[in-house]
């Protein structure tokens, strides 16, 4: 899968979370899930979940835990999927 | 002397999910007890019970996604009364001061039973299944007692008190009673009081198991909530939440709050499991002692009841209930106020019973009018001498002191005195 197609999915699952919108709006890379994005942060177990759940692999919890900005996340799914 | 009053209502009920449906079906009579095709299926005994209707359109209206997704039906239940009791009573706009903490307001809101939608679908099979590290981030939130409380807190910016009671069927009433004795005390200014319950069949299965609710009514469900009656069978489950909002007087008037009524005295106890009572029965000395106590607190003399608003279930414990409000009165029955059962139109709502009681009390003194109780023209026949004292349809009549009491498993008491404010 194309990294902007996972970036896009990665948007469409944080969405329900997020809690600044225009930082949403405006979200690249870099953009942080709990400084920038503002979500509440026992929500990222549920994001991580999501991600298991929409790209069928398992991220362990040491994976989870380097996963901070969009940009992390994305590259994470992207070398797993792309490893299937 | 700290006097406290109550200054805004919120309720969510098995008919009608807000104050002014609920109060509008409370003056028309209407019943919210229904025919369950899912109790059915489970070989339920009783097959009816009371559920508040169109939650999911209100949660859409009111939430966010995740909020929705995070928030199980008793969160969503004290939420939706919650800001509703806020707004009523006249708080400001939450949304416009986000930042905002309400240093000298809390919460005391009760459960009866709990979380067991969650438990019962996410947290025992996923757990059974292996899957404990799959649940989520929010199984705890839901399932520990104070939810209720601690999410509606976040939203309205909470900043005194919160916290969660549990007395079994008393726990509205108690919620109630407790937050008037802290404004009383100084610890707050304001409290959201009251008690929720999800409609979960977990819930209402240990009471089928019991044997102690209605088998006869499945095909006339709402004929089936039947207190003081001599036909009646049992009590209907129900749901749902009722919060009051209770507020030091002179921070009532200063803030220029419409005031509804005002609570001049209160009590909670327990007969001790001794002399007749038992975990499921109350003593008579206990329940007599509750009701004397408030009223001793509240100087009213027994003559200046206008309406009691019973606990009144519609079990075997109606007559001796009524006969125990007899003997804390000392009124002949012939000269007894007017007795009411609100669980006639909204089955028992268990932890939130006394909640949405304490809801139909305060409004109908603010409107004037005694609703009628449901399904007892053929009264039961140690109640016979009462029957000038129930009305079977809504009477307009002004009422200035109501009576309220719930009792509870574990030989449990509430019991609240309230004066329309004038």
């Amino acid at each position: 899968m194309e990294r902007k197609a996972i970036f896009e999915k990665v948007l469409h699952i944080v969405k329900p979370y997020v809690k600044n919108q225009e930082a949403f709006a405006a979200a690249n890379d870099s953009t942080k899930f709990i400084e920038d994005l503002k979500i509440n942060s026992a929500r990222l177990v549920d994001i991580v979940l999501a991600f298991e759940d929409e790209f069928s692999f398992p991220i362990s919890d040491e994976e989870a835990e380097e996963i901070q900005t969009i940009g992390s996340a994305v590259d994470l799914i992207s070398q797993k999927f792309n490893a299937k | 002397m700290r006097r406290v009053v109550i200054t805004g209502l919120g309720v969510i009920a098995p008919n009608g999910n807000n104050l002014k449906a609920f109060t509008e079906a409370l003056k028309q009579g209407k019943s919210g007890i229904r025919y369950y095709e899912k109790l059915k299926e489970l070989n339920f005994g009783c097959q009816i019970g009371g559920a508040p209707q169109n939650v999911e359109e209100m949660r859409e209206r009111t939430f966010n996604e995740e909020d929705r997704r995070t928030m199980n039906e008793a969160l969503s239940f004290a939420c939706l009364t919650g800001l509703e009791c806020w707004n009523h009573a006249g708080m400001p706009d939450v949304a416009s001061h986000p930042q905002k903490v309400y240093e000298d307001t809390g919460a005391v809101i009760g459960v009866g039973i709990g979380g067991l939608d969650t438990i019962s679908q996410t947290l025992v099979p996923m757990i059974n299944a292996g899957k404990v590290r799959r649940m989520g981030s929010t199984i705890v939130e839901n399932i520990m007692a104070s939810g209720p409380s601690a999410r509606l807190a976040g939203f309205l910016g909470l900043g005194g008190q919160v916290t969660t009671n549990s007395s079994a069927c008393t726990t509205g009433t108690e919620a109630i009673v407790d937050a008037y004795f802290k404004i009383k005390e100084g610890r707050c200014n304001r409290m959201l009081a009251g008690g929720v319950e999800s409609s979960s069949y977990f819930i209402w299965g240990g009471f089928d198991s019991m044997r102690v609710l209605p088998t006869g009514f499945n095909a006339t469900p709402e004929q089936g909530s039947r207190p003081m009656s001599a036909s009646s069978q049992g009590f209907v489950p129900g749901s749902g939440c009722g919060l009051l909002m209770l507020e030091e007087l002179e921070t009532a008037q200063k803030r220029g709050a419409h005031i509804y009524a005002e609570i001049l005295g209160a009590e909670v106890n327990a007969g001790g499991q001794r002399n007749g009572g038992s975990m499921t029965a109350p003593s008579p000395a206990g329940v007599i002692r509750c009701i004397k106590t408030a009223l001793a607190r509240a100087k009213v003399i027994p003559e200046e009841i206008d309406l009691i608003n019973g606990h009144l279930t519609g079990t075997f414990a109606d007559p001796h209930e009524i006969s125990n409000w007899q003997k804390a009165l000392n009124i002949s029955p012939k000269n007894f106020p007017f007795i009411q059962a609100t669980k006639s139109l909204i089955g028992h709502g268990l932890g939130g019973a006394g909640g949405m009681e304490c809801v139909a009390v305060v409004s109908q003194m603010h409107h004037g009018f005694i609703h009628g109780s449901l399904n007892c023209e053929d009264l039961h026949p140690d109640l016979q001498d009462y029957a000038n004292s129930i009305a079977h349809k809504t009477i307009n009549k002004e009422i200035k002191i109501v009576a309220k009491a719930s009792f509870g498993f574990g030989d449990v008491n509430g019991c609240i005195i309230f004066k329309k404010w004038e």
